[in-house]
């Protein structure tokens, strides 16, 4: 037994650190070093930094673009890329639609979308959720019938996160009313631009615009965008669901925040002449989260073994969502209780782009409240963490 | 042993409900938050006539009692209905203080405007680096001649930017954390050397970032002795902070209600979601944090009406801050988890409550701070 990477893996993480040390925009780093999100041009410029070399697509078949690596070099990637705070690529394109269009879509499908989300010419959005269809997804009521050559699509999504940003939204549709729920589910792609689709901002507890409510009103998209078969669109998307299982834990995120704040403690006053890093309450509580994430790195290590012996991701994978998102939330929880009065203003605007006015609060500290309400999301999106328990009651302990 | 209200405090708790139910929707308080002040001007106006304003002061005040059990009853109701105007600052916190340290003179003049509703106010405690000590003064007064300089940076100035005065910490001598030293001087918002960074907060509300360059005041602006306030910042911070544990136990009263009543009308697979067993277990722990944050904060207000030592009332409140921090962690939390997505949104009042206890959690010290200081006294 060894966890130890191979003198081939080693070098491997040589040349991605080095690589993302040199490339990884300086200006990049310092808006996410301070907080700022980055543009859509930004994040779609890093993008194809990666496709330059190659590397946009870690998880791709080598024959659509990937780049054939094993999962520990995977994993090492996705580490390296996270320690430099460098973005993942937006997930809607390059890990959610297009594995679905490469298993299941026609061959003029794979040539005329792949490319593009490979090189990030295109921005796609998701069409899942809907209001009565949350947790429940299968019930969803947006319908596309049938009319010639065409499919008419009438409803509404909800969730849809940066639809504001997307040229083409992939939907789940029903299709069929008569047949059990998740038999009568289409999966289909439409153009953004097509007439009749409307987009509502919902601002979140952050303040940010985050997430849409998407109308499709009377929209008419041409059958040829309908993926595989009609009514298979449930069995496609649950594919979709376990497909991508790598670094859903978040590791390399976690360890580059743990860093902050134990940064952040050493530099903030106690009030009483020393600092938080020696405050012996905050120090164990510090210690409770870096423990937490030494276990879930192993069990993530654990779960890349048994990938790479070619054993497929199995349920106990809903472990790593769910330790994952609660590390993630405990961290938020440290971080405003670093901030303390700090983290009171609301100031959303001083973490965007171009913001003029004074900078209020030492650091990111007038962040730190700001990112505990939006985090709040991780433990709901994505199969909530009740869910993740459900799939762990039912598929691996067989309750 | 007797745990109910009295008629007064029952028909406090009316007028109050009363009030929030005829004017006070949550579409109506978008507008207050909306406005310019932060806060309605009529509904102070109102306040006062119903004679909320008069609730922390006592009877020699010319108040109506300045029982914590009365506050906590009323704070209570605030905070089910995330009442935004600045009671806690301007007749809490800075009614308080002069209360305590002012002169007869100093209270002859601003108390009566206080209950009035015809003065608002402000107290500047809070710095860069004091975290939640309040002892920890770094802004400076220097007496000359008949004048007082005042130099220093406040954070979280809650209510600065509506305020017509504004009371301010300031050390006239020793060391920076020491208690001895720190004075409280009442300076008018607008004087010369004020500057203010006005900001929302996160718990929809306004305050202010304020800078004090050589502000010179008549030493007649001082509360009390030189050096001496410390000991009645602390009184009066422990007030106001069993204050807002009551108004947190308001709010996580109602969000338990609202999460309850959608878990029953929210269907997923066929069902209401409130008939998930992990989800009615989640639910039942939030309404035991409930209860216990509620036991702990009518402890802590009882203590504060007897004739119990200092240190003993401190220690009620430092305990029931602590616990109410917990609480404020699992409830706010679980109730937007239960609401999934649309617990996420602004447009919700779930979210409202959830970022006003979370500020709560934080005001006058958080759970450890305050679980140390119990500790430590």
């Amino acid at each position: 037994m060894n966890a130890d990477f191979t003198a081939e893996e080693l070098a491997f993480q040589k040349e991605v650190r080095e690589f993302m040390q040199n490339e990884f925009p300086a200006s990049f780093k310092q808006k996410i070093d301070a907080n700022i999100r980055l543009t859509k041009d930004e994040t779609v410029q890093w993008q194809k930094i990666l496709y330059q070399k190659g590397w946009a697509a870690p998880n791709w078949p080598v024959e659509y673009g990937g780049t054939g690596w094993t999962p520990t070099q995977k994993y090492i990637f996705a580490t390296e890329m996270g320690l430099v705070g460098a973005p993942e690529p937006v997930p809607f394109g390059m890990k959610m639609v297009a594995p679905v269009i490469m298993t299941y879509g026609s061959e003029e499908q794979k040539q005329r979308f792949l490319p593009d989300i490979l090189q990030s010419n295109v921005w796609w959005c998701q069409g899942y959720s809907e209001p009565n269809a949350g947790s429940d997804l299968a019930s969803l009521k947006t319908t596309a019938v049938r009319d010639g050559d065409d499919y008419i699509v009438n409803g509404s999504k909800t969730w849809n996160t940066y639809g504001q940003y997307a040229d083409w939204i992939f939907c789940l549709v029903r299709t069929d009313n008569s047949v059990k729920k998740q038999e009568g589910i289409s999966f289909l792609l439409i153009d953004m631009k097509t007439p009749g689709i409307t987009l509502k901002p919902i601002v979140l507890l952050d303040g940010h615009p985050e997430v849409n409510e998407v109308f499709f009103d009377d929209v008419r998209v041409p059958a040829a965008n309908l993926i595989g078969e009609e009514n298979k669109g449930w069995t496609y998307a649950k594919v979709l669901l376990t497909h991508e299982r790598t670094n859903i834990a978040g590791v390399p995120r976690a360890k580059r925040r743990l860093l902050a704040l134990q940064r952040i403690a050493a530099a903030t006053d106690d009030g009483f002449g020393g600092t938080m890093v020696t405050n012996p309450v905050f120090a164990k509580k510090l210690a409770d989260v870096e423990i937490e994430l030494m276990a879930l790195e192993f069990a993530e290590l654990r779960t890349l073994a048994a990938l790479s012996v070619g054993k497929a991701p199995g349920p106990e994978s809903s472990i790593l969502k769910i330790v994952g998102t609660e590390l993630a939330q405990a961290m938020d929880e440290l971080f405003v209780e670093l901030a303390g009065y700090h983290c009171v203003p609301f100031l959303p605007e001083q973490f965007e782009e171009g913001y003029q006015g004074e900078h209020i609060g030492p650091g990111n500290a007038a962040a730190a409240a700001l990112t505990y309400f939006n985090n709040r999301k991780l433990s709901i999106f994505g199969g909530s963490n009740e869910i993740q328990r459900n799939i762990i009651s039912k598929a691996v302990l067989g309750l | 042993m007797d745990f109910s209200y009295s008629e007064e405090q029952q028909m406090l708790q009316e007028s109050v409900q009363k009030f929030v139910q005829k004017s006070y929707d949550f579409d109506t308080r978008k507008q207050v938050i909306a406005s310019a002040a932060g806060f309605s001007d009529e509904n102070w106006k109102l306040f006062a006539e119903l004679g909320w304003l008069t609730v922390p002061f006592s009877d020699a005040d010319g108040g109506f009692g300045g029982l914590a059990v009365d506050l906590m009853v009323m704070m209570e109701e605030f905070g089910k209905a995330m009442l935004v105007e600045p009671f806690l600052p301007t007749a809490v916190l800075a009614g308080g203080l002069i209360s305590a340290l002012g002169s007869d003179e100093q209270k002859a003049e601003l108390l009566p405007q206080i209950m009035a509703g015809e003065l608002q106010l402000a107290v500047a405690y809070a710095e860069a680096g004091s975290r939640f000590n309040l002892n920890n003064v770094a802004t400076t007064a220097k007496v000359a001649g008949d004048d007082v300089v005042i130099d220093g940076n406040k954070i979280v100035v809650l209510n600065a930017p509506g305020a017509d005065k504004i009371l301010v910490t300031a050390r006239e001598s020793g060391a920076q954390t020491e208690a001895n030293g720190v004075s409280i001087f009442l300076v008018d918002r607008n004087a010369a050397g004020i500057t203010l960074i006005d900001y929302p907060t996160i718990d929809d509300r306004k305050a202010a970032q304020v800078q004090f360059t050589a502000v010179k005041v008549p030493a007649s602006a001082r509360l009390g002795a030189a050096g001496g306030a410390a000991k009645a910042l602390g009184t009066v911070i422990d007030r106001a902070t069993v204050a807002v544990c009551a108004e947190a136990v308001g709010a996580l009263e109602s969000l338990l209600g609202k999460t309850v009543e959608y878990s029953k009308t929210r269907k997923q697979f066929n069902t209401p979601i409130g008939s998930f067993q992990a989800l009615q277990h989640r639910m039942a722990d939030m309404f035991i944090e409930c209860q216990l944050a509620r036991s702990i904060v009518m402890r802590a207000a009882m203590k504060l009406d007897s004739a119990e030592s200092d240190a003993e009332k401190a220690q009620a409140v430092s305990a029931a801050k602590a616990r109410v921090g917990k609480a404020i962690k699992a409830v706010g939390q679980d109730a937007i988890q239960i609401h999934g997505g649309i617990g996420m949104t602004e447009e919700l009042d779930v979210g409202h409550l959830f970022k006003r206890v979370t500020a709560i959690d934080i005001l006058f010290g958080n759970g450890d701070y305050h679980a140390e200081r119990f500790a430590a006294l």
